[in-house]
């Protein structure tokens, strides 16, 4: 079993998937096998950070104290190089199809990737 | 062979100091009044899940509660596809021999019960815990990014998104029970407050009180039988990050399975009851079920096509956007409202023709369906 390796939802800069070995199969969500195939242990691997957006909505209604701080924001869901998808935030001008590439910002106590037209 | 013997509806809204198990047994006496049976004769129990007062063994502190002792009963949770994956296990059971008289309940005090704030967080949990929760989305935003992607790929408009609202609302203004009496326009809808772009207010269901039941029998307990043709579920993701392509939602793949296990064409069908969470869901499943051609569901409602009097009367109760949602029970009025369509007690909201129906519900973020046509027996 490959070691996990930091990434932003542990506080690190950093975003980090699954490629299985088996199938060839990537993955974000992470698991100790691949979903595709079954197989154990997919390797981790840090991203590139750069993508493409596939769908985005800026949130003008949290419903908690922490994010209504931060209204608005935009929720971004994005294709990274490598072939998987992710959910993340972005500018609030951002496009379906424009190239992205990621930093990261704090958002609600925590440090969230972020999006921006590369 | 199934039948739906009995319909039980609350009004939606308000109901100061009413529990979830009240509102589930008010809605559970009317089902079985209704289907023309006594307490004692329902054998099996399927109920939904409440926010407000979740508990592990839900279908048994209703038993207890309601005063029977059922030879079957365990709650189910499938998200707004509750009440029909709920009907569609009673179908099987009763056509198994397992239970004779299936009471399917749900019922919450969503909105008096908690906080509106309670509510958006408690559901936006359907979201991944580490990948998306923590990135402060809420349900609205979930299908705010669906719907971004919808109107990409199809040139869907936010004014065509709003015909819905205001067709749900008309819709409303003809039911006593439903949530919002007031005429809105689709000028309304645009100028209502942003929630998660595109979706505005009036793009999206209310928070709701209420409760809804329905029993399903072996046999007709009246002259006319409702009877459950086919039905059949998809489930392709639960998290939006992971969904497939929209091409490839399982809307497509459940009503297929459906038509498949039914023999019911599209062309059969009289009216439909579709799952309305947001303007968005209602457009993406009417195409998604054939209902209207791709990207062309807008114009069939400017055209009157889903109206009362219209070729394909659609949630003439108000749907969730008008009559209101609350929780399992929201999409159960689709069904109570379909039944009283059926047999011709539906008012002066009656439609010419509803001899036979399809019922369509979405849980999660388009995660799960179940596709479910009823036919009308003399």
């Amino acid at each position: 079993m490959t070691d996990k390796l930091a990434d932003w939802t542990r506080g690190a800069e950093a975003i980090v998937y699954q490629s299985c070995g088996a199938c060839g199969a990537v993955q974000y969500f992470h698991r100790r096998f691949c979903a595709t195939c079954g197989a154990p242990d997919p390797m981790e691997k840090r991203a590139s950070g750069t993508a493409t957006v596939y769908a985005t909505s800026l949130v003008c209604r949290a419903a908690t104290p922490e994010t209504r701080a931060h209204v608005p924001y935009n929720i971004v869901l994005v294709d990274a190089a490598e072939g998987f998808r992710m959910m993340a935030h972005g500018d609030s001008d951002l496009a379906i199809g424009d190239k992205v590439t990621v930093s990261y910002r704090p958002f609600a106590g925590r440090l969230v990737p972020y999006f921006e037209k590369t | 062979m199934s039948f739906i013997t009995g319909v039980g509806l609350t009004s939606y809204g308000k109901h100061e100091g009413s529990s979830s198990l009240d509102l589930m047994s008010k809605a559970a006496e009317l089902a079985i009044a209704d289907a023309g049976l006594k307490r004692s004769e329902i054998d099996g129990i399927l109920c939904g899940y409440s926010t407000v007062s979740p508990h592990i063994m839900l279908a048994t502190v209703f038993a207890e509660h309601f005063g029977i002792q059922p030879s079957y009963a365990h709650a189910v949770q499938v998200g707004g596809a509750t009440g029909l994956a709920m009907t569609m296990l009673a179908h099987h059971l009763v056509d198994a021999g397992v239970a004779k008289h299936v009471l399917v309940v749900g019922g919450e005090n969503r909105l008096t019960g908690q906080s509106r704030d309670a509510s958006i967080q408690a559901l936006a949990q359907v979201g991944h815990p580490d990948y998306e929760v923590t990135l402060g989305p809420t349900i609205p935003a979930y299908y705010g990014l669906v719907a971004s992607r919808y109107m990409h790929e199809y040139g869907v408009t936010q004014e065509d998104l709003a015909e819905f609202a205001v067709l749900m609302r008309a819709h409303a203004l003809t039911h006593p029970g439903a949530q919002f009496h007031e005429p809105i326009t689709v000028a309304d809808v645009m100028a209502s407050k942003p929630v998660a772009m595109p979706l505005k207010l009036l793009d999206c269901c209310p928070v709701s009180d209420g409760g809804a039941a329905f029993v399903i029998s072996r046999e007709r307990t009246g002259a006319t039988g409702i009877r459950v043709r086919g039905c059949a579920q998809a489930h392709t993701h639960q998290h939006v990050t992971a969904a497939p392509a929209l091409s490839e939602l399982g809307a497509e793949i459940a009503i297929a399975r459906a038509k498949a296990a039914s023999g019911v064409a599209i062309s059969d069908v009289r009216c439909a009851a579709v799952y309305d969470s947001f303007t968005i869901t209602l457009a993406m499943l009417l195409e998604d079920l054939g209902l209207a051609g791709r990207g062309e569901a807008a114009a069939r409602v400017r055209a009157g096509h889903f109206g009362r009097e219209g070729a394909m009367p659609l949630n003439t109760h108000g749907g969730l956007l008008s009559y209101g949602h609350c929780g399992v029970g929201g999409a159960m009025a689709h069904l109570v409202e379909t039944h009283l369509q059926m047999t011709e007690r539906a008012g002066p909201r009656q439609v010419r023709d509803a001899s036979v129906a399809l019922l369509h519900g979405d849980g999660g973020v388009l995660s799960s369906h179940v596709s479910m046509f009823l036919e009308r027996v003399r």
